[in-house]
């Protein structure tokens, strides 16, 4: 009988002298079997378990597919989330109209930069790959990221951020190859996608630390993550991260593209608040939906970030807010990049709220609903904020371990 | 020694004549006129990138409904999958069809028309982006027409004005004060003074 089978045992030996992640389970008679993974599994392009079922979800409130078969945003899982970077295949996409995923052979791509430039250039990829390249960890937020009544989940309520290690060259050394001319003060960054989706983006801002990025978490970027170029605006809101990236103008003055006019408001104060995220965070475990088992030890879990920079400080109330203890940031802080923070707590069965609330290298601090309101005026029952949302999240945590969405 | 003093020497040189603004790895190709204006498709406010061509309502009226816009957003230019292009119709506060929620059935202050600050975005959006699945196969003389068509139906424009280079830059839109630029940006600096 044995001699039917060293197929199988030398393969597992070999596997595992290899190093290969060997889907191995004990069947009824305690030996180990092989699950059911493909070649193409094993060596050319590994897969998660099957156990693993972890995934996106269509945001509340608008359907995908839609009305055009098309599908629009998507959020990422942040309640199953360990550690800052979020795998590509889980990060979140939000589209100008709908999910046109352009299919770009690489080799044909160019990127331009021209305007107010002495010298306008046309790029290869292989020619970007040559210049020296910077990798970076940031995070992306769409402005549609907002917390209210309706989320169930942090998945609902915060699932449209996630955070990548970007690789690519930095803006700044593509503008000084073109020479920048005296005068110019923005710049409008176009996609090659069927729109060719366009946005205005102030010219200091290209100059200090934006990235013509290629790659994302050590391999290519997806083609839902604008594939096979994308600009990365650290700490600006999703729209400017302009995916399939084909073309930047050098101009003189603020564009008002399609995209820009969506965002515009007639308060200064309210457009100051809509480009650039503040200090961020939220408890992704215990967070909605989720149940404790009983009273005792947790580890509170979270993430917080900020768009003016690094995460300094975060805090977290387990008595809504009445006292505040530092939580541990538990790795380390990027600039413009999601931050791990926990805190060990024990939970003696009572019905409590917990909040977290980060404060950045600027000294920002993150606003509940009410303090972000009553900047504007609003009386606390009918508090909201203005821009992007970066207000404390309560969850709830009832006297049965469920927990719910404070805002519901 | 040859080898150390050259690249003093370059270094020297360099920041004589300008050494900042001269390119460090020389990669790229300098891409013609011609390319350049190929790919240049923004159009500022001012309309400087706006290309020769001339369109009315009535022509505009006309490839509305042969260009296929009308599939989409409707015969009317409300009502139907895509956002609404024109005010004040019939359909006006009807449920929502599903699949739809969220963005298409948009009130006055979401149409593209009354919304935009200035007019050449229009002309902008439907030269980049439309129709669908044909986008940027409309020649100047349509785009032109159409921007005429939604002008006129939601009445920025008179029905027989005529839309070009010229005049389509000076249409005063409703919105024209409905934006506000944000502070200039700085690195370090807080989103806003006394913000929390």
């Amino acid at each position: 009988m044995e001699s039917k089978k060293p197929g199988r045992r030398g393969f597992l030996k070999d596997a595992a002298l290899a190093g290969l992640a060997v889907g191995a389970a004990k069947s009824a008679s305690g030996e180990p079997i092989l699950a059911e993974y493909s070649k193409k599994d094993l060596i050319a392009y590994g897969e998660r378990s099957r156990f693993v079922t972890s995934a996106r979800a269509p945001v509340p409130g608008r359907m995908s597919p839609d009305a055009f078969g098309l599908v629009f945003h998507v959020s990422t899982p942040l309640q199953d989330s360990v550690g800052i970077i979020t795998p590509s295949s889980l990060h979140y996409v939000a589209t100008h109209r709908g999910s046109f995923v352009p299919d770009i052979d690489p080799k044909q791509h160019r990127f331009m930069i021209h305007g107010m430039v002495d010298r306008p250039l046309v790029f290869t990829m292989d020619e970007l790959k040559r210049l020296p390249y910077v990798t970076r960890v940031h995070f992306l937020e769409c402005l549609g990221n907002r917390s209210g009544a309706k989320g169930k989940t942090v998945q609902d309520t915060h699932g449209l951020t996630s955070c990548s290690e970007w690789t690519g060259v930095l803006l700044s050394v593509l503008l000084k190859e073109c020479g920048v001319q005296k005068g110019a003060s923005w710049m409008v960054a176009e996609g090659a996608e069927e729109v060719k989706g366009a946005s205005s983006i102030p010219l200091a801002k290209g100059q200090d630390d934006c990235l013509v990025a290629y790659a994302q978490n050590g391999e290519a970027l997806r083609p839902q993550q604008g594939f096979p170029l994308r600009l990365i605006v650290p700490g600006f809101e999703g729209i400017y991260q302009t995916k399939y990236l084909r073309r930047i103008k050098i101009v003189d003055r603020f564009y008002m593209t399609y995209n820009d006019y969506g965002h515009i408001n007639p308060d200064p104060k309210v457009t100051a608040l809509t480009v650039q995220w503040g200090p961020k965070s939220v408890i992704t475990f215990p967070s909605g939906g989720q149940q404790l088992s009983g009273p005792g030890f947790y580890d509170i879990s979270g993430l917080a970030w900020s768009g003016g920079g690094a995460v300094k400080r975060v805090e977290v109330s387990t008595d809504g807010g009445k006292k505040w203890q530092d939580a541990e940031l538990r790795t380390p802080a990027y600039r413009m990049a999601h931050t791990r923070f926990g805190l060990n707590w024990r939970w003696d069965g009572k019905e409590c709220t917990l909040l977290s609330r980060c404060t950045d290298e600027l000294g920002q601090v993150q606003p509940t609903v009410a303090e972000a309101g009553k900047f504007f005026g609003d009386p606390p029952e009918k508090a909201r904020v203005r821009g992007t949302d970066n207000s404390i999240q309560p969850w709830i945590v009832a006297a049965d371990g469920s927990v719910r969405n404070g805002h519901a | 020694m040859d080898t150390l003093r050259l690249p003093l020497l370059a270094l020297a040189l360099g920041a004589c004549t300008g050494w900042a603004q001269s390119p460090t790895y020389g990669l790229g190709k300098a891409p013609s006129a011609d390319e350049i204006r190929a790919w240049d498709i923004s159009i500022g406010p001012e309309g400087k990138e706006l290309p020769p061509g001339r369109g009315t309502a009535a022509e505009g009226a006309k490839l509305f409904l042969t260009k296929g816009c009308g599939g989409c957003h409707g015969p009317t230019g409300i009502g139907a999958r895509a956002p609404a292009l024109i005010k004040g119709g019939p359909e006006r506060g009807q449920p929502i069809p599903p699949g739809m929620e969220g963005m298409h059935m948009a009130p006055d202050t979401g149409i593209m028309a009354l919304r935009s600050p200035f007019a050449v975005t229009i002309w902008d959006y439907i030269n980049r982006g439309m129709p669908l699945f044909k986008e940027g196969t409309l020649k100047p003389d349509e785009v032109y027409a159409l921007t005429a068509f939604l002008l006129a139906k939601n009445e920025v424009i008179k029905e027989g004005d005529v839309m070009d280079q010229q005049s389509l830059p000076k249409v005063k839109m409703p919105n024209v004060n409905g934006f506000s630029d944000a502070p200039p940006w700085k690195h370090g600096q807080r989103r806003l003074a006394g913000y929390p």
